[in-house]
């Protein structure tokens, strides 16, 4: 029966979660820290770009913000590609040896995700009331404590770009596979797979239940973010 | 003192404020009136140091506010007319200005209570600033901006739509500022609020000054003929 088959793989990957297999965690934990770094670098560098730009009146201002817009849709693979030829041993940036390294991933994540955190925040920047920066001068800010109620304003939207940003570097594939090369020893340090490559590979390998259970646990990962986007978003209308 | 000196502001090709001449003495109180669009909020704006984009010369107790805005804006504080919350509470919006100025906790605390009481909003204290209604968010602005002690106090229409409870209350807390000596600049389209409240009356009309007078000068024997038209209601 063709159902049985999907049956049988959905039974065998939520019993791999039940009882906790140690490749499985071993492989989530890997991604959030992957991805959980990619996303501190894109928000360290992104948010004050993001900043910058949206409270700046500057020439080229549309330029920049067109750019960082365009960039938001760059496919993985094409990224992966282009930082394979920086980082690989005869590139330019190959002494750096961040090829096959869970480093290498996350620099290739956070540049996957600095136009999400640049341009999110922009446009949370620029959407807070115009008022608002009048209102702190006049209450006797000077440019930087109004900079910095402008950016407490635009807080909520500015952790949602970070939440966004994440849930995509946690679920691209293309970046992890070049760069990462999904490398597992037992017992390794320089292991590299994370969960979107894993998926990947034990499809090929028809290891049907390990796929769906790291699917099953990417896609909770990535609805769980979701949700709490949602109350996100719901609070910051409310308030 | 403030003293305007041919100030004048274009925005594209059109004229919002044309050779303003103006002097407001320290602890005067001086009613702008005028119609919509006249340019009262323009010269409000530019009065608190929040535009420098003009042309001519404002001083500022000697100051040139061009050149100093950031200066002359720690003595002076303008209520806008459209109440515009900070996120947060009642207390947060109001202790703001005194946060910026680096009071410590205590005194914030005891002086944002004392601004909430005389303005009847102290019960609201802990609540969400962007709930409250219209009067209730115009008395947080005014409480916001009453709370520091500057020199220039300046409302643009701050009673506006607001019901005769609210404007009383409103009202009540600028005499209390007349009381203190300082200086008050209100625009308002309520000719007796500014026969009650102000020593001085200016009346605008397209960008211009049309006169300035002692407030029952104007009232009673304005010499331009577009200010009589304008304080006895007639087209």
């Amino acid at each position: 029966m063709a159902w049985d088959y999907i049956i049988e793989g959905l039974t065998g990957a939520i019993n791999l979660i039940i009882s906790g297999d140690a490749e499985l965690l071993n492989i989530l934990f890997r991604s959030i820290m992957v991805s959980g770094i990619a996303t501190i670098y894109a928000g360290v560098i992104g948010i004050p770009i993001g900043v910058f730009i949206g409270l700046s009146d500057f020439r080229g201002k549309n330029i920049l913000k067109s750019i960082f817009n365009a960039m938001l849709g760059i496919p993985t693979v094409v990224l992966g590609l282009i930082l394979y030829l920086f980082l690989a041993p005869a590139g330019p940036l190959g002494f750096l040896n961040l090829l096959y390294t869970t480093m290498g991933i996350s620099l290739g994540q956070m540049l996957l995700i600095l136009p999400i955190v640049v341009s999110f925040t922009m446009n949370y920047i620029e959407g807070v009331d115009e008022d608002i920066k009048d209102l702190t001068l006049t209450l006797g800010a000077d440019r930087i404590q109004m900079m910095i109620k402008v950016v407490e304003e635009a807080s909520l939207g500015i952790i949602l770009s970070i939440l966004t940003a994440f849930n995509r570097a946690i679920a691209e594939l293309g970046v992890a596979t070049i760069i990462g090369g999904n490398i597992f020893i037992k017992g390794g340090e320089l292991n590299t797979r994370v969960l979107t490559t894993a998926i990947q590979m034990y499809v090929t390998r028809g290891e049907i239940n390990m796929a769906i259970a790291l699917g099953i646990i990417l896609i909770s990962v990535a609805y769980t973010l979701s949700l709490l986007s949602n109350y996100l978003q719901k609070r910051w209308i409310e308030s | 003192m403030i003293l305007l000196n041919l100030i004048s502001k274009t925005f594209g090709d059109r004229q919002i404020l044309r050779n303003i001449n103006l002097k407001v003495n320290n602890g005067e109180v001086l009613a702008i009136l005028g119609y919509s669009g006249a340019g009262k909020t323009t010269l409000l704006k530019i009065i608190s140091a929040l535009d420098t984009n003009f042309t001519g010369e404002y001083l500022f107790n000697g100051i040139n506010v061009k050149k100093n805005p950031e200066k002359v804006r720690k003595h002076i504080t303008m209520v806008f007319q459209n109440p515009t919350m900070f996120r947060g509470t009642v207390f947060e919006n109001v202790a703001y200005g005194l946060k910026v100025r680096g009071y410590d906790k205590e005194y914030i605390r005891d002086r944002v209570s004392e601004i909430l009481e005389l303005l009847g909003i102290l019960e609201f204290m802990d609540k969400n600033a962007k709930k409250l209604s219209g009067g209730e968010k115009q008395r947080v602005a005014v409480a916001r901006a009453l709370v520091v002690d500057v020199d220039v106090y300046i409302f643009d229409e701050p009673t506006s739509n607001l019901d005769i409870e609210n404007i009383k209350i409103i009202e009540g807390a600028l005499e209390n500022i007349k009381k203190m000596d300082k200086t008050v600049i209100i625009t308002t389209h309520n000719l007796f609020q500014a026969r009650r409240l102000a020593s001085t009356v200016a009346y605008m009309e397209k960008g211009e000054i049309v006169e300035v007078g002692k407030t029952e000068e104007i009232f009673k024997k304005p010499k331009d003929e577009r200010t009589y038209k304008f304080v006895n209601g007639t087209f």
